[in-house]
């Protein structure tokens, strides 16, 4: 609250700057003094449907935070519209938002192709497209599209932490990779590449990749064998990642197997591979498993039980997906709270590009969220993790793509 | 008291004159969903062509409507083709792959046709997604296009510029559809539909008019998904699912089948219907968020049994009643 005592105590510099503040205010849309008013789309109908609870999760942690009173006294509104996964009506919803609900920016809308679809609209008239729900790295390009930015450890982020360690740990290593013959695959070789180092590329021995209409990847496995590799990279699918560790554990083949962020499912992929075949397989994780009983007294988890119990529905729980919007809106919190009272779209995503240090509830124990203005992608560490035929064991320390 | 056909007239005067005010009235979101509406009404006339008035149920066309938006943006965004010229062009290549779409199609009737054509819809996205044809189609990141503004300095926004393209080439291929069924090719059409054995006994050749009608119809298709990826600036595997041809057939069948004019109401229909039962489910508090999907069938539901012959029935019905009598 502005008195004017506290007016007259800072002075005609703050009386100045706080006239520029309010003259800013009235020209950002969305943005009054008791809310900001905020969009997204989000695929509640459709292929994609189950990530659906992203955004229930998003809705419910504003809901959260206006019950304790907002940020810097406004509440938070956000307008999630359904989109159904079609990126003609991400395009539309998008502008509904823009043009006729007057959102302030969008914040983590669902989807790569969706994302995809409203970027250059969005760029073009200088709205902020923050924390785009979705692993490629094309939402992490600041010189070309500077109103742009991603959240997850990218793609290409992961499969350099992958190369890293392979280089480290394995120096002789012959590496073979098998890929799905799209952005995420292809993101995924680019991203080993640069791991591994300009001198190491050529230990890439296979690159195999397969297409999701395919019914197996038998071939490819028995191809990859064929090349004599002692690491194998998966970048499938958990359907095909399953097939792919199974091959392999039944042709014989007993590389280093590493699978990523997108098929570290116990339940879809761990257990179809068959959990004596898939022992020993490697990770990437960033996040805190809310199905883990080694999280049970930590505050972080406690944190977010607690926000579930109250918030969300008790099957929720141990969602990923869940986990997934508890942590990217506290992410959009703070970016919130940093802009103060100036909540231009400009000042908006030059604090995105700004969070230092920044922790997580549920994220492991020493990731942080650093962001700049060349460094759009906010989380950049994870932790190997090898599965022990019951679980993720953690192992190493963090690393960072 | 005005005679129908005079009515009639007077009727799409009006809707015409209303669509030439509407982008200058509105606002530019709704200009872009103007401009969403008559696309989708060009492809649900050429839908009604082939189902309505020739009796083939097609389940695929949104593949169609795929290869006419990629044609665009390849033509565009690679060629360097001029846009003008890009949208006849892949409605060209339409109309080719749906004319030869329609020989083994012949072999099929009814409900046969419907899963066949349910295949192409299905695949369509895969085929997309090929790596085989990455250079062009961009693989599953798809194509972006830039949007054509408004020549010669008129004082168009982009998206009054776009409505007026979709507005031109609405009109001029409903002239052409009603044109092609008040002929005797029409007629042939429509003969085929109903009676195909006494049709063919009066020397009408079944497997061409057939094939040439899917042709057409494909055609239509086309040319929506051309100027689609050009409103959109954006074309993607996940822009053509299964959901947009099965949308088309909910489309023709609440507009009226075999009604030209139900084109647009249809279109209307399956433009704002899904937003609608979004709003609704909505408003039933956060628990039925999930529930559009549910509030969109009863929605469905309702509309066939208050006009069972889509709103083109409804529309004759009460100009029987007031006019007519």
């Amino acid at each position: 609250m502005i008195t004017r005592r506290s007016l007259l105590r800072s002075g005609a510099a703050a009386a100045a700057a706080l006239a520029g503040a309010r003259a800013a205010r009235a020209e950002t849309p969305g943005v009054s003094d008791t809310e900001i008013r905020i969009g997204q789309t989000m695929p509640y109908s459709g292929p994609a449907s189950a990530y659906g609870v992203i955004g229930k999760a998003d809705l419910a942690y504003f809901t959260m935070i206006n019950d304790m009173g907002g940020i810097n006294g406004r509440r938070v509104t956000l307008i999630s519209l359904d989109d159904g996964y079609s990126p003609p009506k991400t395009v539309e919803q998008t502008r509904r938002l823009v043009e006729q609900e007057g959102v302030a920016f969008l914040f983590n809308s669902l989807g790569t192709a969706p994302c995809a679809a409203v970027r250059q609209y969005l760029n073009d008239n200088r709205i902020p497209q923050l924390f785009c729900a979705t692993g490629a790295s094309l939402f992490a390009d600041p010189k070309s599209f500077p109103w742009t930015m991603g959240w997850q450890p990218n793609y290409r982020t992961e499969a350099g932490i992958f190369g890293k360690y392979i280089a480290r740990t394995k120096p002789d290593a012959k590496v073979a990779i098998l890929t799905q013959n799209d952005g995420f695959g292809k993101d995924y070789l680019i991203g080993l590449k640069d791991g591994l180092g300009p001198e190491r590329v050529g230990q890439i021995v296979a690159a195999a990749t397969y297409e999701t209409s395919e019914p197996t990847v038998d071939s490819q496995i028995v191809t990859l064998q064929g090349s004599g590799a002692d690491v194998f990279v998966i970048a499938a699918t958990p359907k095909f990642a399953a097939q792919a560790i199974r091959k392999a554990y039944d042709v014989g083949w007993t590389p280093l197997r590493l699978v990523t962020d997108v098929s570290q499912s116990i339940a879809s992929v761990m257990k179809p591979a068959g959990v004596d075949k898939a022992k020993g397989v490697v990770t990437a994780v960033y996040g805190k498993d809310p199905t883990d009983a080694r999280w049970a007294d930590d505050p972080g988890f406690k944190a977010y039980a607690e926000f579930i119990a109250k918030y969300m529905s008790p099957k929720d729980l141990i969602d990923s997906n869940a986990v997934y919007g508890f942590g990217a809106t506290a992410t959009m919190v703070q970016v919130l709270r940093q802009c103060g009272g100036d909540l231009t779209r400009e000042n908006v995503m030059r604090q995105a590009a700004s969070l230092k240090d920044f922790v997580l509830p549920m994220t492991l124990p020493g990731i942080s969220i650093n962001t700049s203005a060349d460094n759009f992608t906010p989380i950049r560490q994870e932790q190997l993790a090898t599965f022990d035929g019951q679980g993720w064991r953690l192992f190493g320390e963090l690393l960072a793509g | 008291m005005p005679g129908p056909r005079l009515t009639r007239a007077i009727a799409t005067l009006a809707v015409f004159a209303l669509a030439v005010a509407f982008p200058f009235l509105a606002s530019g979101y709704h200009v872009y969903q103007g401009a969403q509406v008559l696309v989708l009404a060009i492809a649900l006339l050429g839908l009604n062509l082939l189902t309505g008035f020739n009796g083939q149920i097609s389940l695929g066309h949104g593949a169609f409507f795929a290869i006419g938006g990629y044609g665009a943006a390849i033509l565009t965004a690679k060629l360097g083709v001029p846009y003008l010229l890009a949208v006849p062009l892949a409605s060209l290549v339409c109309f080719a792959a749906g004319f030869l779409f329609g020989f083994p199609a012949l072999r099929f009737g009814g409900l046969y046709l419907a899963l066949a054509t349910f295949a192409l819809a299905v695949a369509a996205p895969q085929i997309l997604a090929w790596k085989g044809f990455d250079a062009w189609t961009g693989g599953s990141s798809g194509v972006s296009l830039v949007k054509p503004h408004a020549p010669f300095a008129l004082p168009l926004t982009t998206d009054q510029w776009l409505y007026f393209i979709c507005l031109v080439s609405a009109a001029l291929l409903y002239v052409a559809a009603r044109n092609l069924v008040a002929s005797r090719i029409g007629r042939a059409l429509i003969a085929l539909r109903d009676q195909p054995i006494a049709a063919e006994t009066m020397g009408v050749n079944a497997a061409l008019t057939k094939t040439i009608c899917f042709g057409i119809s494909a055609l239509y298709a086309g040319v929506a998904g051309a100027l689609s990826a050009l409103a959109v600036g954006f074309v993607s595997p996940e822009s053509f699912g299964l959901a947009l041809s099965l949308s088309f057939l909910v489309g023709i069948v609440v507009g009226g089948l075999a009604s030209l004019g139900g084109a647009l109401f249809g279109a209307l229909f399956i433009e704002f219907v899904p937003s609608l039962a979004d709003q609704m489910s909505g408003n039933f508090g956060e628990g039925a968020k999930a529930l559009p999907g549910a509030v969109y069938g009863v929605l469905l539901i309702v509309a066939m049994a208050v006009m069972p012959g889509g709103a083109a029935g409804a529309v004759r019905a009460i100009m029987r009643r007031t006019v007519g009598s």
